[in-house]
C-alpha cells in the first residue's frame, strides 16, 4: 500500500534533494567557471563571477602545449581493454560463485592439516635454499623445484576451496590503501625479470613494464576485478537456477550454458558493469600517475601537467580538467538510464 | 613469386628504417610546470638542430608528483629518466648517496653565481646545473606606502615592516597591510617562517642537532608572525601559498608581500596585474642581527646515476644552462623573460640591468649563504631548509603546526612545544641525537 505524502513533504524533500545535488555538483561548476576566466580572475572566484570577462584562451593554451588526443586515446585503450579483459575473467568467476557453490568436490581435511602442510612445505623450501646459499644462478632447475615446493600446497588448498564464500574476501582486497602496495608493484614493473635473471633463466630486465600498455591494462583490470565480479554475482543471483538446469538437461555444454543462456539473460547487468568499470578506469589517478610517463600516460597525467609550483595555474588546470572529464560525462549522460537500472538491479525484490 | 619478392623488399626497407631509428638517442626529461621550463620546451629546436641524433621526450608533472616519482626512480636505480629537474634541497643529499652523476661539462662553470654553485654541490663536486635561481624580497605598493606617510628604506627592518603593515591596512577598502604564506608545507609556509626565524637569530638545530623551538628567538619570530597576520593579514591566510598571495597582490589587496624574487615579473606585468605601475622592491627585512630573512632556491638539471645516456644528457644540460641559452631567450622573448639568478655575466649585462627587479634579485641572492644561514653556528647547510633527508617530514609537520596556530586552532606556545617534541623524537629516531 502506498503511503500518503503531503505536498509540503514533497516540496521539502525536493528542496533537500536539490540542495544536496547542488553541493555535490559545486566543484564541477567551479571548475567550469574557472576554465573560462583569466588566471587572475580565476583566483578571485566567486567574487565578480559574472562581471569579469569570459575567455576560451585557456583551452587554446592547453591544446597547444599537450597532445590531448593522445591522452584520450591512451585512456580509452586502458579503460576499455582492461574492462573487457576483466569481464572475460569475471563472468566465469561470478557464474561459479552464483550457481556452483555446493557442487565442487572438496578435500575435507581440517584446517590445521592444511596449515601444517603449507607451512611445512614453505619451511622445507627455505631450508633447501638456505643450505645451498640462496643463489640459484648455477642451479636453475633446483630453483624451479623450490618454487613448486613452496607454492604447490597453497595452490592445492585454493583449488579445493568452494568459491561461494570467497566474495567478501575478494572485495577485501580493495580495502587495502593502494599506497601500501606501491613500492612492491613499482619494483615489479620497473625491474621485472630480474628474479629470473638472477636464477639463471631468462634476462628480461631490459623489458620494462613502466609506461606501457602491457603493464597498465592488466593492472587496471586486476584493480577493478573484485568489483566486476561482485556486481556480476548480484545480477546472476537474480536469474533462476532452474533455467540453467533446464539448459543442461537439454544437453547444453558449459560454453553454451554461459554464452547462449546466461549471458543474454544478464545482458543489462553486464552492460552496466562494463559502463561503471570504464568510468572507474577512466578516473583512476593513483596508479596511472605513478606508473606512466608519456607513451601510456592517460588523462590523469594530462591534468597533473597543469599544476604549477610557481605562478598561477587554476584556469588552465580547470580547462584541462574539463577536457579530461568531458568525454566520460557525455558517455555517462547518454547511458544514465542503463547505469541506474543496472545499479539498482537486484536491489528491490 | 612477385608478392614474395615485394614483401621481402618491404621487410628489408622496414629493418633499415628500424636501424636508422636505433641510432637516435631519446632523452627523457622530467620537469615541473613553471613558466621558464615551459619556455625551454618551446625553444629546444635550437638544441635538436645542432644535435640531430638526440630526441627529447618531456615529462611535465606537478612538483610533489615529480618529487615522488623521481625519488622512487632514482632510489631504485630505475633509469626511467635521463635528465631530472631537482631543487637545491635534494641535490646535496642525492649527490652524497651517489644517486647523481657529477657534472663536468657545464658551460663556463666559473661564471655560475657562487651561492648557486655552492648549494648544488657536495664536497666540491657540482651535481646539478642551475636553470634558474631565486631568493626572496619584499614587494610593496608605493602609492599605499605614500598614503600611509611612510617611505620604504632599501633595507627595511621587521619593526618598520610591521608598523607599515598596520598603517597600510584598510579592511573596509579590502586592503591588507601584508600578505605572507600560511599554507602548510616545508616549501610553503616554512620557507617564509624559517627565513624570518633566521633573521631573528633562531635556528632549526644547534651544533649537536638538538631542535631549538624552545628558544626565545623562535618564540619571538612566531609570535610576531602571528600578530602581524592577525592585525594586517588577509582572511583565511592559513590556506595561502605563492599563487594565492600573487592573485591578492595583483588585484590590489595587499600593501606588501614578502615572497620569491620570481614573483617580480608577475607583479609588474600590466596584462595580469592591476597595480603594475605602483610596485616597488626592497630587500627582505632583518632584525638588526646581520641576517636578512631571504631564502635561496634553484631549480636545477641533473643526471641520475641509473641513466644509460649520461653523455647525451650532459650535452643537453650544458645547452639548457648555458650563456647561449640566456641570449636565445632574450632574442626571442626579451630580457625580462630570461631565467634569472644563475650567472654573473647576466647581471653584468647592461641590457639585463634595465629589468626592474634585476639588481634587487642579485642583491638578495648574494645576501643568502647556504653554508652560514643563521646568526649562530649550525651543523647543516640550506637557508630555508635543512639538507638532510629527514627534513621533508619534519618541515611539513612543523609547517602544519604553525599553520594551525595561524588559523587560531592553537597558541604559539603550543605549536612550538609540539614542534620541539616532534622534531626531537624524529631526530632521535634517525640517530642524530644520541
Amino acid at each position: 500500500m502506498a503511503r500518503k505524502t503531503t505536498t509540503a513533504q514533497m516540496t521539502m524533500a525536493t528542496i533537500f534533494a536539490w540542495a544536496v545535488g547542488l553541493i555535490m555538483f559545486f566543484p564541477i561548476l567551479w571548475t567550469a567557471l574557472a576554465a573560462f576566466k583569466t588566471e587572475s580572475d580565476a583566483y578571485s572566484l566567486p567574487e565578480n563571477w559574472w562581471s569579469t570577462p569570459w575567455t576560451t584562451e585557456n583551452f587554446g593554451i592547453v591544446q597547444e602545449r599537450s597532445n590531448y588526443l593522445r591522452y584520450i586515446l591512451n585512456t580509452t585503450i586502458i579503460a576499455v581493454v582492461s574492462t573487457l579483459l576483466g569481464l572475460v575473467l569475471a563472468i566465469p568467476a561470478a557464474w561459479s560463485m552464483a550457481f556452483q557453490p555446493e557442487d565442487r568436490a572438496s578435500v575435507s581435511w581440517p584446517g590445521y592439516v592444511w596449515l601444517v602442510i603449507i607451512l611445512g612445505a614453505m619451511a622445507a623450501a627455505a631450508a633447501i635454499a638456505y643450505s645451498v646459499g640462496w643463489a640459484m644462478s648455477a642451479r636453475p632447475l633446483l630453483g624451479l623445484l623450490l618454487i613448486v615446493i613452496f607454492s604447490l600446497p597453497i595452490a592445492a588448498w585454493v583449488w579445493t576451496r568452494r568459491t561461494g564464500d570467497k566474495l567478501l574476501w575478494m572485495l577485501s582486497t580493495k580495502m587495502m590503501p593502494p599506497a601500501g602496495a606501491l613500492i612492491p608493484i613499482y619494483l615489479i614493473f620497473n625491474r621485472n625479470g630480474l628474479v629470473f635473471k638472477d636464477w639463471g633463466w631468462i634476462d628480461l630486465s631490459e623489458w620494462n613494464l613502466i609506461d606501457t600498455f602491457a603493464g597498465m591494462i592488466p593492472l587496471m583490470m586486476l584493480l577493478n576485478l573484485p568489483i566486476v565480479i561482485w556486481m556480476l554475482y548480484t545480477y546472476f543471483k537474480e536469474i533462476p537456477f532452474g533455467i540453467l538446469e533446464a539448459a543442461r538437461m537439454d544437453g547444453a555444454g558449459l560454453w553454451q550454458e554461459l554464452s547462449s543462456v546466461l549471458a543474454p539473460m544478464a545482458l543489462p547487468g553486464i552492460a552496466s558493469t562494463l559502463l561503471l568499470n570504464v568510468i572507474l578506469s577512466w578516473n583512476e589517478a593513483f596508479w596511472t600517475l605513478n606508473l606512466t610517463n608519456k607513451y601510456a600516460a592517460p588523462l590523469s597525467f594530462f591534468i597533473s601537467e597543469y599544476s604549477s609550483p610557481e605562478g598561477q595555474f587554476w584556469a588552465k588546470l580547470s580547462a584541462a580538467s574539463l577536457m579530461a572529464i568531458a568525454p566520460i560525462m557525455v558517455l555517462g549522460w547518454f547511458s544514465q538510464r542503463q547505469l541506474v537500472r543496472g545499479l539498482t538491479f537486484g536491489a528491490v525484490k | 613469386m612477385t608478392t614474395l619478392l615485394k614483401s621481402l623488399l618491404g621487410a628489408c626497407a622496414l629493418s633499415t628504417l628500424a636501424i636508422a631509428a636505433q641510432a637516435e638517442t631519446t632523452l627523457t626529461i622530467a620537469t615541473v610546470n613553471n613558466g621558464d621550463m615551459i619556455r625551454m620546451q618551446k625553444l629546444t629546436d635550437d638544441f635538436t638542430k645542432a644535435n640531430p641524433d638526440i630526441k627529447l621526450n618531456w615529462v611535465t608533472l606537478e612538483e610533489n608528483d615529480l618529487r615522488q616519482k623521481v625519488t622512487k626512480d632514482i632510489s631504485t636505480k630505475g633509469g626511467q629518466y635521463d635528465v631530472l629537474t631537482i631543487g637545491m634541497y635534494e641535490t646535496p643529499i642525492w649527490g652524497k648517496k651517489g644517486w647523481l652523476v657529477p657534472l663536468k661539462g657545464v658551460d663556463d662553470a666559473a661564471d655560475l653565481l657562487p651561492a648557486m654553485a655552492g648549494g648544488l654541490s657536495y664536497e666540491g663536486k657540482l651535481y646539478a646545473s642551475p636553470f634558474y635561481g631565486e631568493s626572496s624580497f619584499v614587494m610593496f605598493r608605493k602609492d599605499l606606502m605614500a598614503k600611509a606617510g611612510l617611505t620604504m628604506p632599501a633595507e627595511p627592518t621587521w619593526d618598520f615592516v610591521m608598523n607599515a603593515a598596520k598603517k597600510m591596512t584598510d579592511r573596509a577598502a579590502g586592503v591588507n597591510g601584508i600578505c605572507l604564506r600560511g599554507k602548510a608545507g616545508w616549501g610553503e609556509n616554512m620557507a617564509f617562517i624559517g627565513t624570518m626565524a633566521n633573521s631573528y637569530g633562531a635556528r632549526w638545530f644547534d651544533e649537536k642537532w638538538n631542535p631549538q623551538f624552545d628558544t626565545p628567538e623562535w618564540k619571538a619570530a612566531l609570535t610576531d608572525y602571528l600578530a602581524i597576520m592577525k592585525d594586517a593579514g588577509p582572511q583565511g591566510a592559513s590556506g595561502n601559498g605563492f599563487s594565492e598571495n600573487l592573485a591578492l597582490f595583483q588585484s590590489g589587496k595587499c600593501g606588501m608581500w614578502a615572497d620569491a624574487t620570481a614573483a617580480g615579473s608577475f607583479v609588474v606585468d600590466p596584462k595580469a596585474s592591476k597595480v603594475a605601475a605602483d610596485v616597488g622592491f626592497a630587500v627582505a627585512p632583518d632584525k638588526g642581527l646581520g641576517k636578512h630573512a631571504n631564502w635561496l632556491w634553484a631549480w636545477a638539471l641533473a643526471i641520475p646515476a641509473g641513466s644509460k645516456k649520461a653523455t647525451e644528457a650532459e650535452k643537453f644540460i650544458s645547452w639548457a644552462t648555458s650563456k647561449h641559452y640566456l641570449e636565445l631567450v632574450a632574442s626571442k622573448e626579451g630580457w625580462a623573460n630570461v631565467p634569472p639568478g644563475t650567472r654573473k655575466s647576466l647581471y653584468a649585462n647592461p641590457e639585463y640591468q634595465k629589468v626592474a627587479f634585476a639588481n634587487m634579485t642579485l642583491a638578495s641572492i648574494n645576501a643568502a649563504d647556504p653554508n652560514h644561514p643563521t646568526v649562530k653556528p649550525v651543523p647543516y647547510t640550506g637557508v630555508q631548509f635543512v639538507a638532510i633527508p629527514e627534513f621533508q617530514g619534519i618541515g611539513t609537520k612543523v609547517g602544519e603546526l604553525f599553520s594551525a596556530a595561524l588559523a587560531g586552532q592553537m597558541s604559539a606556545d603550543d605549536a612550538l612545544k609540539q614542534a620541539q617534541d616532534y622534531t626531537k623524537a624524529e631526530m632521535t629516531k634517525a640517530g642524530y641525537i644520541k
